[in-house]
């Protein structure tokens, strides 16, 4: 039997059932759905389940956990793994991820698929450990050093954590890049219904293999990848690199082709990578944006103010990397005079979204490890 | 006409960037020689071999000299790197080569656990007693007392004995000769290639460049006769611990267990659990 049909086999006792599990979970089933067959992590709260949970079920399935000696070692063992074949993720929060940012711009500079899982906590250092937050926003676009792109996503349930693992793990092969999934310490730890779908019906997107002689690092946008041990002689590195993977870091050009080659990957296919959920926008005069754990009392304030006959508008943000700048340069020219952006960190995408319009963007911003709720948003609302 | 000269070993080399980077004199060019004598005199087809390297000289050696499946990863890390490659292919054989600042400095956590958890890398430190890409600054196996550019008035601290380290932290395999001793350190590269569970060498090796310019060893030659001069063999020593390059260098080998590998435990796993589920 191949890995692919165990795995499919296995995941089959749960197609179509419902259960009850923590976002946590979620994940990890969403990545065993999605292929991965490889999960280095170390311990963090709020994302330790995870790691359990893939501990547990990747036997199963005929992959492997490893439980690293840090972040740094999970993210590296997953790079590792991935070149030499596997679908590889990590789970952590925001101290490790802090620690995985160095491998990060690896993954980004040698084109490795990869999926990262930060399940926000309250920072920062050690901050309040087991709180939720959404303060990894920029470290999430800009952790690593020097130019890149990268790909984040943002789910606001159990049932959609698991689906947008799925996609993580797709985009990260289509586009040869490190995802990373933003979820927090309030949707990883919370206790949710979810229905698994039938494994055969989800679509994996399945790593685009180079011929002997194709090169993996140029050649066009999206290289095809390889794998280590085939007999084709690999040279890969995070310095820059010619199209077959050789050195070459004094030659201004190749550095320019290589990372502007990378960089417009991501950038340039904006519009297929961005993914948000909206409501009301046709008559809104006023715009909520939101996503992750702040877009649940969110869409409730906002409902509630409609009742009240405000003519607000409800934007959720699913992709938050790249931005869907696309979207908001729309708004510039519609109705709306006014965006309200409920977020839990200090105004990370309100200053993001500044960027793209001319009307008031105002920051409802709340730390300190405690959720939002419906009234505090409908409170604000109603005195815009 | 002149006949063309083929080095034996060039078949295993990516000659085509030669000549490489390695200062003359430098330990790096023997290290890369005898590799290619041990995997040719064992007659390895080099596909069977995935290199994994961090960031310095030694790194060098087969990131891009060895004509094979390099990963040239981020400094320290090579081990963690190959972790995750050795748990996808344990059939090959997965070779890491650093140096001292890679595996002892920045990247000793990662050094220490893979030791524990006996995974299957062969794992070749290349100790040349400072960080020497960087300038010769002082490295956590520099002697005490030694001036390097950080440490102008001399080395306050101890050198680690980086190969007993690893050997209480539960290796397979453990090592340790200089540049000098090509012909054992050919033998024990060729042991470990054959052996199971995690492997060791720690190649003590010369640094004309860096560590010799504040030393006063100039050439290589300098180096290896201190190397010659200072070695002590472990079956003649009352303490076999390693102090440091200026008192006593003590060669052989300093451990050989046979414990289970760690991947194989992970697949013994998998096996159980996908039979009791059919
Ligand atoms: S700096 Fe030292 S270790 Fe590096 S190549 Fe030169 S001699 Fe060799």
């Amino acid at each position: 039997m191949t890995d692919n049909n165990i795995r499919k086999n296995y995941l089959k006792k749960y197609s179509e059932k419902t259960f009850f599990i923590l976002g946590d979970e979620a994940a990890g089933y969403g990545a065993l759905y999605a292929g991965c067959n490889f999960f280095a992590g170390y311990p963090i709260t709020p994302a330790s389940e995870v790691a359990e949970l893939m501990a547990r079920e990747l036997p199963c399935v005929n992959g492997y956990y490893v439980q690293m000696e840090d972040e740094i070692g999970s993210i590296s063992a997953v790079i590792g793994a991935v070149w030499a074949g596997a679908k590889g993720m990590t789970a952590t929060s925001g101290p490790g991820f802090s620690l995985m940012q160095e491998n990060i711009g690896y993954a980004c500079m040698t084109e490795t698929p990869c999926v990262i899982l930060n399940v926000q906590r309250s920072g920062p250092s050690t901050g309040q450990a087991t709180k939720p937050a959404q303060g990894d926003m920029m470290q999430a676009r800009w952790g690593t050093h020097g130019d890149h792109e990268i790909i984040a996503l943002s789910p606001n349930s159990v049932q959609e954590t698991f689906y947008l693992m799925i996609d993580a793990f797709n985009l990260s092969e289509e586009y040869r890049n490190p995802v990373i999934v933003l979820t927090d310490g309030e949707i990883g730890h919370v206790r949710e219904k979810i229905i698994f779908p039938d494994p055969d019906k989800i679509k994996l997107k399945e790593r685009k293999l180079a011929k002997k002689e194709e090169h993996i690092f140029g050649g066009s946008n999206i290289p095809p990848m390889s794998e280590l041990g085939k007999g084709q002689f690999l040279h890969i590195t995070g310095s820059t690199h010619l199209e077959d993977g050789m050195r070459d870091v004094s030659t201004q050009k190749v550095h320019d082709v290589l990372v502007r080659r990378i960089y417009s990957k991501i950038n340039g296919n904006r519009d297929k990578i961005v993914r948000y959920e909206s409501k009301f926008l046709e008559d809104a005069e006023i715009l909520l944006v939101s996503y992750g754990v702040s877009s649940r009392p969110s869409l409730g304030a906002v409902l509630r103010a409609r009742q009240d006959g405000i003519k607000i508008g409800y934007l959720r943000l699913i992709t938050i990397w790249p931005f869907p700048d696309k979207i908001f340069r729309e708004f510039d020219k519609s109705n709306i005079k006014k965006i309200l952006v409920p977020e839990m960190n200090l105004g990370q995408l309100f200053r993001e979204i500044q960027r793209f319009v001319r009307c008031d963007v105002i920051s409802l911003s709340r730390i300190g490890g405690v959720s939002f709720s419906v009234k505090e948003i409908y409170d604000v609302i109603k005195e815009l | 006409m002149m006949k063309e000269v083929i080095h034996p070993m060039d078949k295993y080399l990516r000659t085509e960037i030669f000549p490489t980077a390695f200062c003359p004199g430098c330990g790096c060019g023997t290290i890369l020689n005898l590799y290619t004598h041990a995997i040719d005199e064992l007659g390895i087809n080099p596909e069977e071999i995935i290199s994994v390297t961090g960031i310095g000289c030694s790194s060098w050696i087969p990131s891009p000299y060895f004509k094979g499946d390099t990963l040239h990863t981020t400094h320290g890390r090579p081990i963690a790197f190959a972790t995750g490659v050795k748990v996808m292919k344990p059939e090959k054989k997965v070779v890491v080569i650093a140096g001292d600042g890679d595996l002892a400095g920045i990247g000793g956590n990662h050094l220490l656990h893979a030791s524990r958890r006996n995974i299957g890398l062969v794992v070749i430190l290349v100790n040349n007693l400072n960080y020497g890409m960087t300038g010769g600054q002082v490295s956590p196996t520099t002697p005490c007392g030694i001036k390097t550019t950080t440490t102008p008035f001399g080395n306050s601290e101890y050198p680690i004995d980086i190969a007993s380290v690893v050997a209480a932290a539960g290796a397979n395999y453990v090592a340790r000769w200089t540049t000098f001793h090509f012909y054992q350190l050919k033998e024990c590269i060729k042991e470990a290639l054959n052996k199971k569970g995690f492997v060791f060498i720690e190649v003590i090796s010369q640094c004309p460049t860096s560590y010799g310019k504040m030393t006063g060893l100039r050439t290589g030659l300098d180096f290896l006769k201190k190397f010659e001069k200072l070695s002590i063999n472990i079956n003649y020593v009352k303490d076999r611990f390693f102090t440091d390059i200026e008192d006593k260098i003590v060669v052989g080998k300093i451990v050989e267990r046979e414990r289970e590998e760690f991947v194989n435990n992970l697949k013994k796993i998998n096996e159980e659990k996908i039979k009791s589920l059919q």
